[in-house]
């Protein structure tokens, strides 16, 4: 009995295999099952596998900000914004911190604009420490784990190192009473100081509606070869070239400026997202910082992305296969793109055009408002969920201290 | 101070991963601290000696690699660079990329154990020794696209497409030519399989199939032998019969796929051709008007009318020039547009050659696409409400398509129901008295010479040729019909016996008049 109950359950079993394996080996249909390393988990759904409380954190740390400058919501580092407001209504909130897998502090430390439009992180650090003092004085969850299950959403050029020239953001380094936090980021570069074992990689903010309102339709022919639209030198504060994206982008325009197979310039043209759409490559190189919301912009308009970006950590890594979407180019080897990019085999590239047809792949690459399943801020979460549970020595002994709270430049103990 | 100071701010606008200068500056003290400011002046101004010999920027911090004393600088050369680039030029000493580690190191140590491979700081611009597109990369890159393209079709475009007949009325006239020639290059662009079925009034002549012969398309050349009338009215009644006659032979032949109607003075868009492969069995898309009005006063003239009658009639649904289907909001077909003709009552085109507007008919047959399952006798699933084509009787007065059909309601609006005009319609012919050179080949060649305004012979006045109008166009047989004014044929005549038998064969030939006229009047003057 038992011998013929385990052959039935092998049977199923087996059956069950095989048309999972038959349903991804489809070619029917025009887009593919994106699998990542940690699984089939894009369309997860975190709603009952975790839950987040948000701190009540005095306006002046959020919404203050966001009057003063209403121009933060529409900038690349909006993702903080909209988690807030994502999480405030979202199932996974819970208003009893008792029963809290993961806190989340609202602060809107990319919010200083400059009149261009640019972030100033200068008073970050101080905005980040006072905010955490806060907590820490008025609930005890922080000191319990000295915020090892709280997560912060950091979106600026490095991250929680915060400042925009890598050199001196590599010389501050992660806040230190961030050590031992998630950190949701866009900044993403192996073996660099400003990425944290554990963080969780976001793409930039992009707007949706304003690239829905772009889309032509599917039927136009893709005939630009490869497609940029960028600086190559930032004259302003590079004036040599060399320093700007490690000189990468200065060799794409030396090496492939008059090569009529790339597409390739600083103007801004109306049709942009147009353009994209007729590309088979988009070229998302580094600029100051290895990230760029053209990655975001390619996934959307199905442009295979060629990153140039050395050791880049590109967004939900462990969700999204990105060698198989995308293509990456050493730097070194920016010279010879245009032999790296005629050779990939045409099956290739059509394989690659079919995962980025993907609906959830596009979704997940997307902030949008009202939030719809399988986008970036249930990506987000699913991460979170991943990380779950917390190990037991994440939890401290009272009275025990691990983070140096008069770390760091004397600036930054200053109150904000 | 101020050298230091400067010293300062140009290490600080370049990088700040050299820490080494400042820790040395700042070791030294105060004493040393001229020196070294009177040093680096000297080292500037060499600097600037060097850079003007060398014709491009010379760095002075490769002084400074070369005395450093710092052990930890590594210097190897990047991947080839031109330091002869003219726009943006190369540092020299833009060699390496370990260019501080030994701060950055300290500083990283302490969070992780491992040092990043990638490091910060000005790295060379690679440039590969021939930086112009390869050709065999560019073809390999068409064929990658080619392929893109072929994909996207598949999956996007049609599934199967079915092929193309077209039927076209021709004759031979003077603007045939141009007409067929345009619809011959649409056509030779269509991407799918292609019949083209070409009906001449007055009999299948050599002409109309040197002509299309040159597409390279599978025609079906058809003759009837009537000759095409003189009015338009007649004309599309021909035109009726012609189109009817290719219609039976591609029942006969069986031929199957999409019936579209390509009038040779048409012109059609390739979208039309993507359209036209959604009809199930009969279709209809919208015509766009052009009635060309030969005479601009009379143009005018029906513009001013035009626009009063909008003024009086405020729902006017065919101001616009299109003919096509009406369609309710759920696009579902309830009507046709007509081209609205009365601006035109009375002023309109009778003879082929008038210069008043050329009016089109209620419906055009170009309007319409059908399946060509619907002439044959036997095909499965032929809907009901299609007459047997067979059993058409011409007499009754088959004006358009919808007379094939028992119930006009079920046409298949096509082009989003009408809102795409996909074709244009067109109709100018030449006048009735003008002649072409056949298959436009002048033979033999042209020998009229026109006198140039500045002659060698100043004393002279030139006279410029007098041409009549009828001196222009060249008729059949190849004979030049030359009228000169009669004093200059008198002097030919004097002037060049030799010319005699020349002159059998053709008219006399216009020459030059004032060599002419100079040698007649000195031949006066002698006299």
């Amino acid at each position: 009995m038992k011998l013929s109950s385990l052959v039935l359950i092998f049977i199923v079993c087996n059956l069950t295999f095989s048309t999972i394996s038959a349903f991804r080996l489809s070619r029917s249909q025009p887009t593919e099952r994106i699998s990542g390393s940690a699984g089939d988990v894009l369309e997860d759904d975190p709603v009952g596998r975790l839950k987040v409380f948000v701190y009540e954190l005095p306006s002046k740390y959020n919404k203050k900000i966001l009057q003063k400058d209403p121009r933060c919501l529409n900038h690349m580092f909006a993702a903080e914004i909209y988690m807030q407001r994502f999480l405030l209504s979202s199932p996974v909130r819970t208003l009893n911190p008792e029963e809290a897998d993961w806190f989340y502090v609202p602060v809107y430390t990319t919010c200083d604009l400059t009149p261009n439009g640019l972030p100033l992180p200068f008073k970050s650090p101080r905005m980040m420490r006072s905010a955490i003092q806060l907590i820490a004085s008025n609930w005890p969850y922080w000191n319990r784990t000295e915020g090892a299950d709280h997560f912060f959403v950091v979106p600026h050029d490095f991250g929680a190192c915060f400042h925009y020239q890598e050199e001196k953001a590599i010389g501050r380094g992660i806040l230190t009473l961030l050590q031992r936090a998630t950190l949701v980021q866009t900044f993403g570069q192996r073996n660099h100081v400003c990425l944290k074992e554990g963080s969780i990689t976001v793409p930039p903010y992009a707007p949706p509606q304003k690239m829905q309102s772009h889309l032509i339709p599917e039927k136009t022919p893709r005939s630009i070869f490869v497609y940029f639209r960028g600086l190559f030198y930032d004259v302003g504060n590079d004036p040599e070239g060399g320093y700007y994206a490690r000189g990468a982008r200065a060799a794409v325009w030396e090496n492939f400026k008059d090569n009529p197979l790339f597409d390739i310039s600083t103007e801004h043209p109306t049709t942009y997202y147009e353009d994209m759409q007729r590309a088979i490559f988009c070229l998302c190189p580094l600029g100051w910082a290895p990230w760029s919301p053209r990655l975001v912009e390619a996934v959307i308009f199905g442009c295979i992305p060629v990153i140039i970006a050395d050791d880049i950590v590109l967004p939900f890594a462990d969700a999204i296969p990105w060698e198989d979407i995308g293509v990456f180019v050493d730097e070194k080897d920016v010279p010879y793109l245009d032999t790296i990019l005629t050779s990939i085999p045409p099956e290739v590239i059509l394989r690659k055009q079919r995962l980025l047809a993907n609906p959830s792949m596009k979704q997940a690459m997307l902030f949008p408002q009202p939030a719809q399943p399988g986008d970036a801020f249930h990506q987000v979460l699913n991460g979170l969920a991943r990380k779950l549970p917390h190990e037991r020595s994440v939890y401290l002994r009272p009275g025990e201290k691990l983070l140096n709270w008069t770390a760091g430049p004397v600036a930054d103990l200053k109150p904000w | 101070m101020k050298l230091s100071a400067l010293h300062q701010s140009y290490l600080n606008r370049r990088s700040n991963s050299f820490r080494s200068p400042t820790s040395v500056d700042s070791s030294v003290d105060g004493s040393g601290k001229s020196l070294i400011a009177v040093f680096w002046l000297i080292l500037h101004c060499l600097c600037c000696l060097i850079s003007l010999v060398l014709g491009f920027r010379f760095s002075r911090l490769v002084f400074f690699f070369l005395f450093s004393t710092s052990s930890t600088t590594n210097l190897y050369s990047s991947a080839p660079f031109r330091p002869d680039l003219p726009v943006k030029h190369l540092d020299v000493h833009t060699l390496g990329r370990r260019l501080d580690p030994g701060a950055n190191n300290l500083t990283v140590a302490a969070a992780t154990a491992k040092s990043s491979r990638v490091v910060v700081g000005r790295h060379g611009i690679r440039i590969r020794p021939w930086p112009h597109p390869n050709p065999v990369e560019v073809m390999k890159a068409h064929q990658i696209i080619e392929r893109v393209q072929n994909e996207q079709k598949t999956v996007f475009g049609m599934k199967t497409s079915k092929m193309v007949i077209a039927v076209t009325p021709t004759y031979v006239r003077t603007f045939q030519a141009l007409h067929l020639t345009g619809v011959m290059h649409s056509l030779m662009l269509v991407p799918y399989d292609l019949v083209w079925v070409v009906v001449e009034a007055g009999g299948a002549t050599n002409e109309t199939a040197s002509i299309i012969a040159k597409s390279g398309l599978r025609t079906i050349h058809l003759g009837v032998d009537q000759r095409m009338p003189n009015t338009w009215e007649d004309r599309s009644k021909l035109e009726v019969f012609m189109r009817l006659q290719a219609l039976r032979v591609v029942k006969e032949e069986k031929l199957d796929g999409i019936v579209m109607f390509a009038d040779d003075s048409n012109m059609h868009s390739m979208e039309f051709f993507d359209e036209i492969q959604n009809v199930k069995w009969f279709g209809t898309v919208s015509v766009g008007i052009l009635a060309h009005s030969g005479n601009a006063e009379e143009m005018v003239m029906s513009m001013d009318k035009r626009k009063e009658m909008e003024k009086e009639a405020e729902e006017d649904s065919s101001s616009l020039p299109v003919q096509g289907p009406a369609c309710n909001s759920t696009d579902q077909l309830i009507g046709w547009h007509i081209f609205n003709t009365l601006p035109y009552a009375g002023k309109s085109a009778v003879y082929i050659d008038d210069v008043a507007a050329v009016l089109p008919q209620k419906l055009e047959w170009s309007g319409f696409v059908l399946n060509s399952r619907l002439l044959w006798e036997e095909a499965e699933n032929k809907p009901e409400w299609v007459k047997d084509f067979g059993s058409l009787n011409e007499n009754e007065g088959v004006e358009s398509p919808l007379s094939l059909l028992k119930d006009p309601s079920m046409v298949e609006p096509l082009g989003s129901c009408g809102r795409q005009v996909l074709l244009w319609w067109l109709r100018v012919e030449a006048r009735a008295d003008s002649k072409f050179p056949p298959g436009w080949i002048i033979d033999p060649p042209l020998e009229i010479t026109v006198a140039a305004k500045r002659t060698p012979w100043p004393d002279v006045p030139p006279e410029p040729p007098t041409k009549t109008k009828d001196q222009m166009p060249l008729s059949h047989g190849g004979k030049t019909v030359v009228v000169i004014p009669k004093q200059q044929q008198h002097s030919t005549k004097i002037r060049k016996p030799k010319r005699r038998s020349k002159r059998n064969k053709h008219e006399p030939k216009l020459t030059d008049t004032t060599q002419v006229s100079s040698s007649s009047s000195k031949r006066q003057e002698r006299n």
